[in-house]
């Protein structure tokens, strides 16, 4: 009846409890909060069934948010635990280590670095292109909610049950039955699945309003840099997450079937999931990362007051880079045996996007160049990200030369070098975007000093934290090590490391200061339309931007349309006209919560609840999809009206 | 509530200072952190991997330093322009030259597309020739006969096979200086990798495939052997000791196994119990009864299904 359940399965280690207990109580804090404030009607209208991209956006920004807290304690466990285990074993077990940074590498990839890129991208994209919506508003409050669900679901691991303990791809055999009987690798597969079918879907609606819905006049050749990165990075989400569903639904039947796509007895091949998870995993990294590009060199055009610098090779290096990224996956993997010729060719390849990336290097250098650059906090942690970054590049491409990569794989080097890269780049790029955009959303500015305080902190805390394991690495010190043997060097480095994690939280908490002191301040940070003087469309509406973003549809003729606006001191007659908004609706959370079930009910082997699962999934579309009245009509009159009555 | 109003103050100070002392805090931030860094290089000791005992190592360690080097080419103007352009064109220089149109450049455009490609051409030659040259599969070019080693990662120790020694030890890998090494490695176990940093590279260790490695060292010596690849519970526990000795000596050493009547014998039956999970934290050796072992070992994996699949390992 209820399959593998059990009251065996809530956690019994007191570390564990802690962390179920934060769980549990966090979602109690925010229900009693609502409820005390009497907020559940305005959440429920407003946030929850909206279909307004912004606030979508503003949906996954909080989610990726409170995740972001969840790594970085998981990443404090880590550190702290290396920092004790040197000849001892430490205070967490092997096992629950190896969960934690399971977890760690899950979350922040899922669901901080694709939450707050979805997050932004809903915020900003439709107005940056001029357009009154995405293309299709159901589907993005599905994707967001599917999202959420694994989140949910992930997290629920923590209270009931275990993690995976295979690292954040879970390789098979060590994630086959044989190795991991328990339900860990099961909860890692089915949070993952959900959430990376809502991405899919999200890359459908994306692409589909880059290319149908910008304004008149926007050619491809004249859309802000950020809509490119976008557009490439959805098109690498077309192509990859599929890639991703197939291979975690064969891992899957072999765990729940007894199949054998990938144990490495009866005909199954271990290796060839390590190719298939690394054709979507490599091109994920490029995801997460061509948006951070894209925003910054949004943010270094406005503040260097400047038109960006070479527009049509940044366009091109970021399709480039898109594309280098399908033909680099077997890099990850140089050391399974495959041959000179083969390695060589991955090796090349890899080494090839190193090009492009380096050319936006120096466009963005050449767009400050004779700009007048005001250093606002985005520019503190683009400053931040140019050097981290190369630094990354640099170490990058050191190991995709394959006879070197030999010494270095799996070494804290190579842990080193790629949150060099997610940290210094995507991260760093994501916080400056977020810093840069707020006062469009919500009508105020975060707040400046704090903000470049928390830049400075990160900057500073990720260079101490990080640069030990660069050395680590050299010394011969392998990823994922829960205690080793006594070495004062190894420890002494370790506890470096630590001491960096420690400045980093302090930046993490200067952050969350700076949040509550702008919405304590709000009055004073009042950011009017063009807080920065602006050069893309989404500066010439209101802030906070209203639901339909525009009332009168944009024309463009050039690039940094806003900005050539203000310099020839034009005012476009507006046009008003009908259009269709779209109704808030809750299908996207059930269908959610029915994927939730269906996940909930595969890993602990109860049928029956997959299948109600299953059919509130088809009823909930059926009903959905055969209504009729999703949207209201907005006349040309009342547009008319909300323009007027404003100005 | 004033706590708030506190924070917020100290920022507005935070930020007045900023304003006028804008360049001094840059100073005083870029020194605490050189500071820092160089700090961290007194705890920086046995950087094996820039020192290696063997062949195969030092030609990697070079190849490091040469990519390095040549990727700094692009690397260290950049930090130099990020420097200068940030300071000549701040806000308040009103003095420089200020060109809000310009947005492009063709010969300088062509400059940096074409120094990165250049450099790139240069590491894919260099790139293609070393993963042949470096190809852990291709015996190393010495005149001695290599010893034959055949390695089986175990849930968590390392098992080591010398065929023609007839001898077998855990957690303990014994060399004759000076002489390649050629490995076969295979995994009864999760996968793992099999790493000797201070000799030179590594390869992973899968279940029923063979996958090769040719090292050499060159210093009499004890190294740390590693897995590098997370396999389970006791992962912390999978390393070993390298002993590299001279001839006589390993010569010796082996002959003490096998002409020990008490020792431990190694065949398919102890084998089996060898192979259950534990974690072994002294060496063990054996006298090998079986030189076929480490075949039948792989066999287990292929012997459920007719095709005998990738015998010689990897993808190769």
């Amino acid at each position: 009846m209820f399959g593998r359940m059990s009251l065996d399965a809530f956690p019994h280690d007191p570390i564990v409890w802690g962390g179920a207990l934060s769980i549990v109580g966090g979602v109690l804090a925010i229900v009693a909060l609502l409820t005390y404030f009497k907020k559940w009607t305005w959440l429920y209208k407003n946030y929850l069934t909206s279909l307004d991209a912004k606030k979508i956006g503003i949906m996954y920004i909080v989610v990726a948010v409170v995740m972001l807290l969840r790594g970085a304690g998981d990443a404090l466990m880590m550190r702290g635990q290396q920092a004790i285990a040197a000849g001892n074993p430490g205070y967490l077990t092997p096992d629950h280590f190896q969960q934690i940074f399971t977890a760690h590498g899950t979350i922040m990839i899922f669901f901080v670095a694709m939450g707050l890129m979805f997050g932004l991208i809903n915020l900003v994209l439709p107005l940056m292109i001029g357009s009154r919506d995405v293309a299709f508003p159901f589907l993005n409050s599905v994707s967001f909610w599917l999202f959420f669900a694994g989140m949910a679901l992930m997290n629920l691991s923590l209270v009931y049950g275990e993690f995976a303990a295979a690292g954040w791809l879970s390789y098979p055999p060590l994630s086959e039955l044989q190795y991991s009987p328990g339900v860990g690798v099961d909860y890692w597969i089915w949070a993952v699945q959900i959430a990376g079918i809502g991405t899919t879907l999200s890359a459908v609606n994306f692409i589909t309003t880059i290319l149908k819905k910008r304004a008149r006049g926007m050619t491809l050749m004249k859309m802000p840099m950020f809509a490119w990165s976008v557009l490439g990075a959805m098109i690498l989400v077309m192509f990859a997450f599929p890639i991703l569903t197939a291979t975690l639904a064969m891992l899957g039947l072999d765990r729940l079937m007894g199949m054998h796509f990938f144990t490495s007895d009866l005909g199954g091949n271990p290796m060839m999931y390590i190719n298939l998870i690394w054709a979507w995993g490599h091109p994920e990294v490029y995801i997460v990362i061509l948006p951070a590009f894209g925003m910054f060199s949004e943010i270094v055009a406005t503040f260097s007051r400047k038109r960006l610098f070479g527009y049509t090779s940044m366009a091109v290096a970021l399709m480039a880079i898109a594309f280098f990224s399908y033909i680099v996956w077997a890099h990850h993997f140089f050391t399974m045996g495959a041959g000179g010729d083969v390695n060589a060719f991955f090796g090349i390849a890899t080494m090839v996007i190193a090009i492009p990336t380096g050319v936006k290097l120096f466009n963005w250098l050449f767009t400050m160049y004779r700009g007048r650059i005001s250093f606002t906090s985005p520019m503190w942690w683009f400053m931040g990200f140019v050097v981290t970054f190369t630094i990354g590049g640099m170490t990058g491409v050191l190991h995709a030369i394959p006879a070197l990569d030999f010494q270095l794989h799996n070494s804290l080097f190579l842990v080193a070098h790629f949150h060099n890269m997610l940290i210094g780049g995507v991260v760093f790029g994501y916080f400056a975007g977020l810093t840069y955009w707020f006062p469009k959303i919500f009508g105020f500015k975060l707040h400046e000093g704090l903000g470049k305080a928390a830049a400075l902190a990160w900057i500073l805390g990720f260079v101490v934290a990080f640069t030990p394991l660069y050395a680590l690495g050299l010394m011969g010190v392998t990823r994922r090590l829960d205690h080793y043997d006594a070495n004062p060097g190894w420890q002494a480095l370790f506890i470096v490391a630590a001491i960096g994690f420690v400045i980093i939280l302090a930046g993490v908490l200067l952050q969350l200061t700076q949040l509550a002191v702008s919405i304590w301040k709000r009055k004073e940070l009042q950011a009017g339309d063009d807080p920065w003087n602006g050069r893309t469309l989404e500066w010439s509406v209101p802030s906070p931007a209203p639901s339909y973003n525009f009332t009168s549809l944009p024309v463009v003729t050039e690039r940094d349309p806003f900005w050539e606006l203000k310099e020839s001191g034009k005012k476009p007659k507006p046009i008003y006209e009908d259009f269709y908004e779209p109704k808030n609706t809750a299908a996207g959370i059930v269908i959610a919560f029915a994927s939730f079930i269906i996940g909930f009910a595969l890993i602990w082997h109860v049928w029956w609840l997959a299948l109600v699962g299953l059919i509130g999934h088809i009823v909930t579309l059926i009903i959905r999809l055969t209504r009729l009245d999703n949207e209201q009509l907005v006349t040309a009159a009342a547009v008319r009206a909300m323009a007027e009555g404003r100005s | 509530m004033h706590y708030a109003s506190i924070v917020y103050d100290a920022c507005a100070i935070f930020e007045m200072s900023m304003k006028r002392r804008h360049w001094g805090v840059v100073a005083v931030i870029a020194l605490t952190l050189g500071a820092l860094l160089i700090s961290l290089f007194l705890f920086i000791r046995d950087l094996v991997v820039l020192q290696p005992s063997g062949d195969v190592g030092i030609r990697q360690r070079d190849l490091f330093y040469f990519a390095l080097g040549i990727m700094s080419l692009v690397a260290l103007p950049v930090f130099g322009l990020l420097g200068y352009i940030a300071w000549r064109y701040r806000e308040t220089n009103t003095k420089a030259r200020y060109t809000p149109r310009w947005d492009g450049n063709r010969k300088l455009e062509t400059i940096w597309w074409g120094i990165p490609i250049a450099i790139v051409c240069i590491l894919s030659v260099v790139a293609w020739q070393t993963s042949h040259s470096l190809d852990p599969y291709r015996p190393l070019d010495d005149s001695k006969a290599p010893l034959k080693v055949q390695v089986v990662a175990l849930r968590w120790k390392w098992l080591f096979l010398y065929p023609d020694q007839s001898v077998a030890s855990v957690n303990q890998l014994t060399i004759p200086v000076n002489t390649p090494v050629s490995f076969e490695i295979a995994s009864d176990a999760p996968m793992n990798s099999f790493w000797i940093p201070e000799l030179g590279g590594q390869i992973y260790a899968m279940n029923g495939m063979k996958t090769r490695l040719h090292l050499i060292a060159d210093k009499v010596g004890e190294f740390k052997g590693v897995s590098s690849n997370i396999s389970g519970e006791g992962f912390a526990d999978m390393k070993f000791t390298v002993r590299s000795v001279s001839d006589a000596d390993f010569a010796k050493w082996s002959e003490d196994i096998t002409n020990n009547p008490d020792a431990l014998h190694l065949d398919m039956m102890s084998y089996e119990q060898l192979a259950l999970p534990s974690i072994i934290p002294e060496p063990q050796y054996y006298y090998l009864h079986d030189t076929k072992l480490y075949q039948m070992i792989i066999d287990k994996y292929s012997m459920s299904h007719s095709m005998n699949q990738q015998e010689e390992g990897g993808m190769h």
